[in-house]
């Protein structure tokens, strides 16, 4: 029976990392396009949760998750022209500064015009509950929220690997000038991937806001796991972001498992021992930049 | 500090800034010696409260709570003629809050400090308080151990200790039979009030015959409770209880109703802003409370109403303890006429009633300096119940009866090892 529920911690963890991957992908796909380390991820999934109510009031919850991520991707066009813009080529400090104040004055934002108090928020009724695979438990909620995660990877990869956008986006980061050279204006595809990237966090915000308290600092709170799982995946790399996710949840249910009071912290030493073996993290590629 | 003039009592900086400005411009100065010579005789009073992290919800309610107490006192004239400033700042976390208490005492001029809810960081103030010889009122932190083993002369703690908090729900699980001879398990926040309540929980049960098969301890940060869940589901308890603090509470109870769990759940700790987040029906079980808005006497409704004119939404737990607090401050430096800490502690110690709007008045414990009060059992409405979302608690009876002594669900003396 030990043995049972030790499997369903791991099939638990793996979609536990499903729900990880959608915010931390983002913050990778917009490393990997414009180097920058955004810090003001988690303001952009707050700003999801908290669009995704006040859209959901009028449309219901599936018209806040799909409209939520579109509006907050058209401040992601913002974010990218008037700020993000100048810190492609910039030192890397710059754009840990400004997109770290950005973060500070997205979750004002939100305290001014929501207030300090958190909003509650309830999921479909049809949505609740379990649903029992064999001798597992799994949240119905979730296998929905993995089934939106599975198109998400599958649409993104796409993308990027089967279009003509992907080749002008895969070669900009490789050679940009080159890719100038070539004729080919490479900035409206980098604001394309921004808001790409943005827009995934405000899905997850949207998404997450049903079964985590949404307040103002729900967006600091979230980033945190989302960069553990990027550098132990390797910054920039799209498998990388897969791998650690369903890593650090699978490690974090067995620690539960074991030692619950070790849970919080089993992540970190796991970004610690791969740090330890790869500095550059699971499947991250040198990057020169940074060096 | 991003709105300190919301944060501060009477005048705050910017308030002052602007009158003084408006005044030069108008070419009068007459504005600015009366000005001056108010914030002179001003009482100051340092207020620590967690305003970020997992307790910071809370915090919010607790500066609206203490801002109208010192506007209602200021109104009607002030202490011994003399108008209150309460200066409100983000405590952070223990380190940070026992640098600003040694701060807000040594260079801001406060008499006395008041505030936290989290019982790490009103440890730390305490010892400050304590080495400075200045007045501690520890408002909204439960842990026993505060007023046990750390109690000192300088601090006094306003809210229910975690043992009341156990024995105010335990009596109402007795009565439903949910005790004698069940299967618990419990899930703990990893801080000192969490272990504390553990360990007041782990008496209740023992007393009481049920069994405890399941411990996990949760650390403050947890958002993602799914794997603690599945282990609730092994055990197969009867009851699950929580002895969770701040988000960590609405967290679980979100995801509690998502995995829909059949096991009753009780909580031996709870503020109501938590329970206002969990969204409808979510909540479930039994669960405790120092006070609610819908408690039923004049003084209570009174405050109620108050605080709904100036905020236009009803007061949680935390507002409600910060303002009585402050009237107790108040109350003691009007009887005292003075703001020396050493008279203030031996007034709280005197066995002095305060109002504390709920139907018996409530005094300071002259040996342990906790405030003695009634608590209060609450089951959830069911849906369609409720009038509002607020209105989500059917309050029981309140703990203790209304023939039995106050005392007799706080910690005996023999319980509590605080010796003064």
């Amino acid at each position: 029976m030990q043995f049972v529920f030790l499997m369903e911690q791991v099939v638990n963890g793996l979609v536990l990392g499903g729900y990880y991957l959608l915010i931390a992908l983002g913050l990778s796909l917009i490393f990997s396009v414009g180097g920058i380390v955004n810090l003001s991820h988690g303001a952009f999934y707050a700003l999801g949760a908290y669009i995704s109510l006040e859209i959901a009031r009028h449309l219901g919850f599936a018209g806040g998750a799909i409209l939520s991520p579109v509006v907050v991707g058209c401040l992601g066009i913002a974010f990218e022209r008037f700020i993000l813009r100048r810190f492609y080529r910039a030192d890397p400090i710059l754009s840990l500064l400004v997109t770290f104040g950005l973060a500070m004055v997205g979750e004002q934002l939100i305290r001014i015009i929501w207030g300090a108090a958190p909003i509650p928020v309830s999921m479909p009724q049809a949505m609740k509950g379990p649903v029992m695979v064999g001798d597992f438990l799994f949240s119905r909620y979730r296998l929905f929220l993995l089934g939106v995660v599975v198109i998400a990877l599958v649409a993104i990869w796409s993308l990027l690997n089967r279009t003509s956008f992907g080749r002008v986006v895969r070669a900009g980061i490789q050679q940009p000038d080159m890719v100038a050279a070539l004729g080919i204006r490479l900035q409206p595809y980098m604001t394309a991937v921004i808001v790409l990237g943005v827009g995934l966090a405000a899905l997850s915000g949207a998404l997450f806001a049903p079964i985590t308290i949404v307040h103002p600092a729900m967006g600091a709170e979230i980033l945190t796991v989302a960069f553990v799982v990027v550098i132990i995946g390797g910054l920039g790399s799209f498998w990388g972001v897969i791998l650690a996710a369903l890593l650090v949840g699978v490690v974090r249910g067995v620690t539960i498992h074991f030692y619950p009071a070790a849970g919080a912290a089993s992540m970190y030493v796991l970004m610690f021992a791969v740090l330890m073996f790869r500095p550059r993290g699971l499947l991250g590629e040198r990057i020169e930049k940074f060096e | 500090m991003t709105d300190s003039k919301a944060r501060t009592g009477g005048i705050s900086r910017r308030t002052a800034l602007k009158v003084g400005a408006g005044g030069l411009a108008a070419g009068s100065m007459l504005s600015m010696p009366a000005l001056v010579h108010a914030q002179a005789e001003a009482i100051r009073i340092g207020h620590l409260t967690p305003m970020t992290g997992f307790l910071g919800s809370l915090g919010e309610w607790a500066v609206k709570g203490i801002q109208l107490a010192a506007e209602e006192i200021n109104a009607a004239g002030g202490v011994m003629g003399r108008q209150l400033v309460v200066s409100s700042e983000d405590s952070i976390n223990p380190d940070t809050a026992a640098t600003k208490a040694q701060r807000m005492l040594e260079r801001d001029g406060n008499a006395f400090l008041m505030g936290e809810i989290s019982s790490a960081s009103a440890l730390a103030i305490s010892q400050v308080a304590e080495r400075n010889k200045r007045l501690f009122l520890a408002l909204g932190p439960r842990s026993d151990t505060l007023r046990g083993k750390s109690c000192n002369r300088y601090m006094f703690c306003t809210d229910i200790p975690n043992t009341v908090m156990v024995n105010a729900v335990g009596s109402a699980l007795l009565r439903d039979g949910m005790v004698e001879g069940k299967k618990f398990v419990t899930l703990t926040a990893d801080y000192v009030f969490g272990h504390d309540l553990l360990r007041a929980a782990k008496y209740f049960f023992d007393a009481n015959g049920a069994t405890l098969v399941q411990d996990d301890l949760v650390a403050t940060d947890v958002t993602d409770f799914s794997p603690y869940l599945l282990k609730i589901r092994q055990a197969q308890p009867d009851v699950v209880c929580l002895n969770l603090a701040g988000n960590q509470v609405t967290n679980f109870v979100k995801q509690y109703a998502e995995y829909g769990l059949p096991f009753p759940t009780v909580g031996f700790n709870l503020n109501t802003a938590d329970a206002w987040a969990a969204g409808e029906g979510n909540l479930t079980g039994t669960w405790p409370t120092p006070w609610y808005h819908t408690l039923d006497n004049p003084d209570s409704r009174a405050f109620v109403e108050r605080f709904q004119a100036k905020y236009g939404e009803v007061p949680e737990n935390h507002a409600w303890i910060e303002y009585i607090a402050l009237k107790i401050a108040a109350q003691a430096m009007e009887e005292t006429q003075s703001t020396d800490s050493e008279k203030l502690v031996d007034y709280l110690e005197s066995g002095a009633k305060f109002n504390i709007l709920k139907d018996r008045e409530a005094y300071f414990r002259k040996w342990d300096h906790q405030l003695i009060q009634e608590a209060y059992p609450f089951s959830v409405k069911a849906a369609g119940e409720a009038k509002d979302r607020f209105d989500i608690m059917a309050l029981g009876q309140s703990v203790p009866g209304k023939d039995q002594d106050l005392e007799v669900i706080f910690p005996t003396a023999e319980q509590n090892p605080c010796s003064l």
